[in-house]
């Protein structure tokens, strides 16, 4: 009887290194694995909170009209009342917040941005050749930003 | 209670132990709307994309890199906008070119001959629901919030590259800074806040809406019951959620 199991020994030891390989790893799971992994999913929950406290550049339209309420009206019956600030002007969070001065778009560069012709660009879409149409002269000559149409 | 009682409930609060345990601490700071899975869960973010409306200004690429800190070279694009052109006469053959990514906008093309057909295509990353970046991440690092929205983590991302080649969209890069994945977050800082994405802020002829699917009070359910609307590669079946109108079958 005892024939069988003479030698048992080899069981015990290894079954103390499994135990102590299991240990091991879940020790070293615990300190690796950060405590909210998993919480909504295969990932560090944490995460969601960094990418959301980052901080914002653009202000968004709201920023801008709390203070330049001129402007508001003076956009308003203009084709570019859709257009918020931020497209031409870059963005302004940093104004809003006190921090920085405005920026004002260099319109020799601006309009052609968007109204130089080409042929990609929806037929519908106001668009010139700038060369033939302004002759050297800068956009603002004849158009205000603010509410395009010939002055 | 018997060794079987005890061991099943032991097993049952071990499960429960790291969700209640977060749960709990919100509750005993005095905080129960922060505890997990209150937040998020009241949206599902989507993007339209109007290709009639888009004039390649490259705004939404500038706005994008001013507010996400991608690096000003080119190839490290969060959002960029392609240029189609297609010869009637091979239609099957588009001719795509995208300068810095749309970045300063497009030079004039010499004038075609005969009826060409040439648009604008914005493309940034599509946050589908079922994202191969997903699956093949070793470390949990990119993941889909439960917003919808797939954001990676940097802080444990190991740069592997994976999630680069399994894109089928070509929507990530290694930041150089880093060297970690970085991709299209939906400007997440921002709708948190209930903001709008900065390409969206600052498209000026709104080619490009902010969607939320499960608000019912949307305007993306009546648009995508009266157009026809389609979305890149829907062959790959990862379900994006960056919805086009008005696409040409030679997209790619």
């Amino acid at each position: 009887m005892g024939f069988k199991f003479q030698d048992y020994e080899h069981l015990l030891r290894l079954a103390g290194l499994f135990a102590a390989g299991i240990f091991l790893f879940l020790i070293t799971q615990a300190v690796l694995v950060p405590a909210d992994f998993g919480t909504y999913g295969h990932y560090r929950a944490g995460a969601l909170e960094v990418a959301a406290k980052k901080p914002v550049v653009h202000g968004g339209e709201r920023s801008c009209v709390e203070c330049h309420e001129d402007v508001v009206a003076t956009r308003a019956p203009g084709r570019h009342a859709a257009v918020r600030c931020e497209s031409c002007h870059g963005p302004h969070a940093a104004h809003a917040a006190g921090e920085a001065a405005g920026v004002k778009p260099n319109p020799a560069k601006l309009c052609v941005r968007c109204h130089e012709q080409t042929s990609a660009r929806p037929a519908a879409f106001p668009q010139v050749k700038s060369a033939d149409h302004a002759g050297g002269e800068t956009c603002t000559t004849c158009h205000q930003p603010h509410a395009p149409g010939v002055s | 209670m018997d060794r079987r009682t005890f061991l099943l409930q032991s097993g049952k609060l071990l499960v429960l132990s790291a969700p209640a345990a977060i749960a709990w601490e919100h509750v005993l700071a005095g905080e129960p709307q922060a505890a997990p899975n209150y937040q998020a869960s009241d949206h599902w973010w989507a993007m339209i994309v109007e290709i009639e409306k888009c004039i390649g200004c490259g705004s939404c690429v500038r706005a994008c890199k001013a507010e996400n800190d991608v690096p000003d070279e080119p190839y490290f694009f969060r959002t960029w906008v392609e240029r189609y052109r297609i010869n009637p006469e091979d239609p099957e053959h588009p001719i795509v070119d995208s300068p810095n990514g749309g970045f300063d906008g497009f030079p004039p093309v010499p004038d075609e001959q005969g009826a060409w057909k040439s648009f604008f295509v914005p493309k940034l990353c599509n946050h589908c629901v079922d994202s191969p970046c997903e699956q093949v991440c070793p470390v949990g690092a990119t993941f889909r919030s439960p917003d919808g929205v797939v954001l990676v983590d940097a802080d444990y991302c190991v740069g592997c590259r994976y999630c680069v080649q399994a894109c089928p969209y070509g929507c990530r890069f290694i930041d150089p800074r880093t060297h970690t994945a970085d991709k299209c977050t939906l400007c997440y800082h921002r709708i948190s806040k209930g903001l709008t994405t900065a390409c969206c802020e600052t498209c000026p002829t709104s080619a490009r809406r902010l969607a939320d699917l499960k608000n019912p009070a949307d305007p993306i359910h009546e648009f995508l019951r009266t157009n026809k609307v389609q979305v890149l590669k829907p062959q790959m079946a990862t379900r994006p959620k960056v919805y086009y109108n008005d696409l040409d079958g030679s997209v790619r």
